[in-house]
């Protein structure tokens, strides 16, 4: 192989993200993927580097809205995305229903997958097809936890879905 | 990862013109493979096409009963369209086998046709590789070869194909729509993908500067017996060490039509139109199915680590022709095979 | 509000729990300084010879790209072995990362490439040219056994196994029953999910900041310091958030050398964070072959234990872990005799992987029991349970306590054993066959010296701290557990300051060592607070505590109270007032008794049972239902020891089923180098998975009465699973991870 390629011109290009409901503009390197603009430059660093391949689920963010692999998404692909990461779901002292969930039910263990798991998590409640718990793990499947929290991070989920099952009952009926 | 130059296309033809002349170029889709292998630094494009801006991201019913599936349409909006699920539920359900919820919403339908092939050797530059580096040699034979081809693979190359979503589609003899410097034309999918031969550099019959515009479905829908059957060595989130799509069209207990594809197995979707057409007539039973295995594994050929595909691969095509034939495809959530 | 007098043993959850749950719990890699640089490094692609010529002129020229360092021109550091060994080094020789031309394994690294971005310098490290003059490579153990030896250093005194006690061998001939097998396990892998990373962060007067991914922030410390000869006082090492490491992190790894190298070089920080394939060049639980040989009388009762096992280590070090000791203290039995060698592969040194060695040998020795229990002709169950001795033959010693009857009970009942039909095939559902499986744990409860510090205010505020680690374990939640029911705080009063080596020395986080070990000294130093308190009580006019003694006192709700008596008390605010004190602090130094050790052993027990299913026609296995019960002394923290042994099951069922490295034994290189074809658990693979805490009073394996639980949830869980497949299928695989390939080609599925 011809290692010996010349480096094209280090053009950047713009690009404009909406993170966690901020609107960002960039000049990027097209080579930089989205988990580490998130990670590097910008300190995000909730959003988890486990294998930067699409192996592990760590990285797992919102991509308007659908659960995506940040390390295999280039930036500048994304141009006019709206990004939400863990960072942007909840905070310690006003958390998400699923980040309370993931506490309660020690849902986590390091704790390094766990961002990935609940962006994921909070992604499944939206896209509705996983009910019941073997569908949750199904759908749960591209996010790895080398801890082996799965039976706990199973219950934190059925918990919230059966909350949210039981809102929209209540939703419903009113 | 080698630095590139980027570019967003506007319109097709845009991305045909970019791509014709650069072959140095590639298509970024959904960039859940091609991201991956430019990180391991197994491909090496000076320049970058970005066609997330085309609108080819629509799946349109066609007059005939089927679906134009656009190429950018994502693997889960094809898996979880109430049309695909409603009349070709044995794609929604290969969909729904492979990969992670994550990469299903990044990977596109374009994409998944263009995957490349997870031979360990092919992935590492630091081992010889045809289809990486032609005539550097075949890594994979008398290497780890637990994963490799039993059937199609030549003395330069024994990978396999990895999509799920390419053997239904090609049991289900989807129609690829690739527009080139030439114009457009149409691809059956059985000639889309091709062996290995003396070229396994090249994955498929595309020609240079011609893009996958959209997937087409038509004809019979083998929605009452189909399935899809992945066996593999985790429960979830990996590639199949064999898969079958079965589809069956069914009168008296006699098969009138026969559709058998397999994963895992070849550099592409294994199917045999000539064995499948010799059952038609058969009756529906376990000795018609084991006779429909064994044939369509004539020839099949281990490596050493992967002798025990064949013997894998007959049970789950007589498994899986039982799934169909009873009207039960397999549900991929549920891990008990039906 | 909590009942202040009673913390522990309460399923509290864990108190850094916000921070990683809304990802504000920064990891070694996720901290920043102005002018920060990424390292990153390339790594070899052959497991033996030497770099010919190294050239970095192309990634030189990449823009970004500070300094390249290579064997030719890396910074000087120690040339001494006694420098580079960290506390818990194995006998030989460890690498020096870039010291010279020599490669002793795949994946060791040959470059370390700094630049400003991350991008820059991995880009730049795949434009270096490395061409290496290869060897021919040995790397398959099968093909070495002719080479195996006895470790001539040992690395720690109680690792050989015990002399032979009886006859095992004319014992085992005169057995009426009798099985004799060999069990294999390929390598496997630790990956934790966090990458290994370190940031340095050096100051301007010549302080040094390290974050490092390490199970001791300590060993970290003084072994950098010893091989750049640094001043200990001015570097420090913090580990506060360790995303997993299952032992991997134990020994220092080549990132945190890359990072202070290249931080102390160019003067400005530096971050290396490793690739997932990197992750597979670090260590590794050894490839493992072992014979098992077991005879038992008519009554089922073991006359003879015989138990061999070679282990693969590296070239440049003998690393060693007790495989067959388990062999000689699990059941009764008067004639045993075992023995352990190595054998040299061009690999990486191998280490202590969840359980070191008890996972491989335990593994091996239970899945003999279930094969003489059918040999016999008895219940797998009932086999162990009449093999149970309480005693340790082979230490010839007591033992602290072991409630394993009480997990055979609890556990058999709530798993349903006692339904369970004997002949393999006999039972199904569906497609699947249905194969019940059961498996002995055990795991040494071991104390290590620790120190800690406690302080309590005025205001009932209380800081805990100590240069623990927390991997996962909870220790961060546990050492504040103690410490509030210790002073009769709330939870939420206490902040604990771990991961950090200038804080109360603590050994590496290892072995389930630290909830006994730091746990008890946090105890300690809160009992000194109460006695600091009573000292300054006793002054007091009219003070209650004129008579009374340290122990019949106790904090409650910020007052000194008679245990006796609550009314009578001092309010701990009055006290220090008194005093003229606005904080009480106390240091506590604690070790092992000494005598107990002498006279006792002590270790953690369990027994796992397993259901799995097994299509019949096609060889898949699942598994379905795991039973889990263990007896590990006093449970600080129901919640997060339950996941432990929960995690401990995940990494068994990964063992029976999935891991392994597999290495082109042509060229030495391990060829799944990445997380999706080295296969580890998913959500799918992990069904019901029940834990039981049965009660086990202990008052010497540690002061507080904790035994660990970080290892025993992964014991028997391999062996379980593989018994359980026998009993399913009636096919024994004593070939580990037991992948499909496998059971179709077993006799009774042909």
């Amino acid at each position: 192989m011809d290692l010996s390629s010349q480096h094209p011109p280090l053009s950047t290009c713009p690009v404009s993200l909406t993170i966690n409901g901020q609107i960002r503009n960039f000049d990027l390197h097209p080579w930089v993927s989205l988990l580490d603009l998130l990670r590097g430059p910008l300190e995000l660093t909730g959003t988890k580097k486990g294998c930067d391949h699409g192996q592990c689920g760590a990285c797992t963010v919102l991509v308007d809205g659908e659960r995506m692999n940040s390390c295999l998404k280039l930036a500048v692909s994304l141009d006019g995305a709206e990004i939400t990461t863990i960072e942007g779901l909840g905070t310690p002292d006003d958390m998400h229903p699923m980040q309370k969930a993931f506490l309660e039910h020690d849902a986590y263990q390091c704790g390094y997958c766990t961002p990935g798991q609940i962006c994921s998590a909070v992604a499944l409640l939206k896209e509705g097809h996983a009910h019941q718990r073997h569908e949750i793990r199904e759908a749960m499947s591209g996010n790895l936890c080398r801890c082996g929290a799965y039976t706990n991070i199973a219950d934190a989920i059925e918990e919230v879905l059966g909350t949210e099952a039981a809102a929209s009952v209540r939703e419903a009926a009113e | 990862m080698r630095h590139f130059s980027y570019t967003r296309a506007e319109t097709v033809s845009d991305a045909v013109e970019a791509l014709a002349s650069d072959p140095q170029a590639q298509i970024l889709a959904g960039g859940t493979n091609l991201v991956d292998l430019m990180k391991y630094e197994v491909m090496r494009p000076a320049a970058i096409i970005d066609i997330n801006r085309l609108p080819l991201r629509d799946i349109e019913d066609l007059p005939n009963g089927g679906l134009r599936i656009g190429a950018l349409a994502s693997n889960s909006a094809v898996a979880y369209d109430e049309r695909v699920k409603e009349r070709y539920p044995l794609l929604s359900s290969a969909i729904l086998a492979g990969a992670s919820p994550q990469l299903r919403n990044a990977a596109t339908s374009g994409g998944n046709l263009l995957q490349r092939t997870r031979c360990y050797y092919f992935y590492d530059p630091a081992t010889p590789c045809n289809k990486r580096e032609p005539g550097s040699g075949c890594g994979a034979i008398g290497g780890v070869n637990r994963i490799h081809a039993i059937l199609g693979a030549s003395d330069h190359c024994i990978a396999t194909h990895p999509s799920d979503m390419c053997v239904a589609l090609a049991a289900l003899s989807a129609v690829v729509e690739v527009e080139g410097p030439d114009g457009r034309h149409d691809i059956p999918f059985a000639e889309f993908h091709r062996l290995p031969g003396d070229h396994p550099e090249r994955d498929n019959t595309l020609g240079q500067g011609e893009i996958v515009t959209a997937i087409r479905l038509e004809g019979n829908h083998f929605a009452s017996h189909h399935t899809y059957l992945k066996l593999r060595d985790r429960r979830s989130y990996a590639f199949a060490l064999v898969s079958v799509a079965a589809a069956m069209e069914v009168a008296d207990d006699k098969i009138v039509e026969l559709r058998v594809a397999l994963g895992g197995v070849a550099h592409k979707p294994w199917r045999d139109f000539l064995a499948e057409a010799e059952f038609a007539g058969e009756a529906v039973d376990e000795v018609t199915f084991r006779r429909i295995a064994q044939r369509l594994l004539t020839g099949a050929k281990g490596q050493g680590q992967n002798d025990f595909k064949i013997p894998l691969a007959e049970k789950a095509i007589v498994r899986a022709l039982r799934q169909a034939a009873s009207g039960r495809p397999q549900d991929q959530a549920v891990k008990a095979i039906q | 509000m909590l009942n202040s007098s009673k913390v522990v043993g309460l399923p509290l959850p864990r108190i850094d729990g916000p921070l990683k749950v809304t990802g504000r719990a920064p990891y070694a890699a996720e901290h920043f300084a102005p002018g920060m640089l990424q390292g990153y490094a390339l790594c070899s692609t052959i497991a033996t010879g030497r770099i010919a010529e190294i050239d970095t002129s192309e990634a030189e020229r990449m823009p970004g790209v500070v300094k390249i360092y290579t064997h030719e021109n890396r910074p000087k550091a120690a040339r001494r072995d006694e420098k580079w060994k960290d506390e818990v080094a194995v006998p030989g020789h460890p690498l020096r990362p870039l010291e010279n031309d020599r490669i002793l394994y795949d994946g060791q690294p040959v470059a370390l490439v700094v630049a400003e971005s991350f991008e820059a310098a991995r880009d730049a490290a795949a434009l270096i040219r490395v061409r290496y003059e290869a060897g021919e490579p040995h790397t398959d153990l099968f093909r070495e056994q002719a080479n195996s030896y006895v470790p001539p250093v040992l690395r720690a005194k109680d690792m050989a196994p015990p002399s032979p006690r009886g006859n095992a061998e004319a014992a085992f001939a005169q057995a009426p029953h009798q099985i004799s097998a060999e069990y294999s396990i390929e390598g496997e892998y630790h990956n934790p999910i966090e990458l290994f990373g370190t940031t340095a962060i050096p100051a301007e007067d010549g302080s040094l900041m390290i974050h490092d991914k390490s199970q001791g922030s300590q060993n970290s410390h003084d072994t950098i310091c010893k091989i750049f000869g640094l001043n200990p006082d001015k570097v420090t090492v913090r580990n506060s958030f360790v995303g997993g490491a299952f032992g991997s992190g134990l020994r220092p790894k080549h990132q945190l050398f890359f990072a202070v190298m290249a931080a102390l070089d160019l003067k400005r920080p530096v971050k290396v964070e490793m690739s997932r394939s990197e992750m597979f060049y670090l260590t590794w639980r050894p490839s493992c072959i072992q014979t098992v040989s077991l005879a038992a009388d008519e009554q089922g009762r073991l006359q003879s234990v015989m138990h061999h096992a070679l282990e693969a280590t590296s070239r440049y070090e003998d690393y060693q872990e007790n495989v067959v000791n388990w062999s000689g203290l699990a059941y009764k039995c008067d004639n045993v005799t075992m023995s352990y060698e190595i054998a040299k592969l061009d690999v990486s040194t191998p280490g202590d992987m969840r359980a070191p060695g008890a996972a491989t040998g335990i593994t091996a020795l239970e899945a003999a029991m279930d094969e003489l229990a059918y040999e016999v002709g008895m219940d797998p169950l009932e086999l162990r349970v009449i093999n149970f001795v309480h005693r340790d033959q082979n230490q010839d010693k007591e033992i602290t306590s072991k409630a394993l009857h009480a997990c055979y009970r609890e556990g058999a009942a709530r798993f349903g054993w006692s339904e369970r039909s004997h002949e393999p095939r006999s039972m199904r559902e569906g497609n699947e066959l249905i194969g019940w499986g059961v498996a002995t744990g055990i795991w040494e409860a071991q104390m290590s010296p620790a120190e800690a510090r406690v302080s309590l205010s005025a205001e009932g505020k209380v800081v805990v701290s100590a240069a623990a680690s927390d991997i996962g374990t909870g220790t961060y939640t546990i050492l504040g557990q103690l410490a509030a029911e210790t002073l009769g705080v709330a939870l939420s009063e206490v902040a604990v300051e771990i991961g950090d080596s200038r804080l109360p020395t603590t050994s590496v986080e290892g072995g389930s060592w630290t909830a006994a070990s730091s746990g008890t000294a946090v105890q300690v130093a809160g009992r000194m607070i109460i006695a600091t308190l009573l000292k300054h009580a006793r002054k007091m006019d009219n003070s209650p505590f004129a008579k009374a003694t340290e122990d019949q006192v106790e904090l409650s709700d910020g007052r000194l109270v008679l245990e006796a008596n609550h009314q009578l008390g001092v309010a701990v605010s009055d006290i220090m007032g008194e005093a003229g004190l606005t904080v009480i602090e106390e240091h506590a130094k604690v070790e092992p008794d000494k005598a107990i050790q002498k006279k006792y052993s002590a270790y953690t027990h369990s027994v796992v049972f397993v259901e799995v299913r097994v299509d019949e026609e096609l060889g898949q296995v699942r598994v379905t239902r795991v039973v889990d019960a263990v007896a590990a002394g006093r449970i600080l923290n129901p919640k997060t020891a339950r996941s432990q042994v929960l995690g401990g099951v995940v990494m068994g069922i990964g063992m029976a089923l999935e891991e392994e490295g597999m290495v082109d034994h042509r060229t030495g290189r391990i060829m799944n180098h990445n997380i999706a074809e080295y296969h580890v658990p998913v959500h799918a693979d992990i069904e019901d998975i029940e834990v039981i805490f049965v009660d086990e009073d202990d008052d010497k394996a540690s002061p507080i009465g904790v035994k660990g639980l970080g290892e025993i949830g992964i014991l028997g869980v391999a062996a379980a699973v593989s018994n359980a497949i026998f009993h399913a299928t009636g096919s024994r695989i004593r070939s580990f991870p037991i992948t499909i390939d496998k059971i179709l080609e077993s006799e009774t599925m042909q």
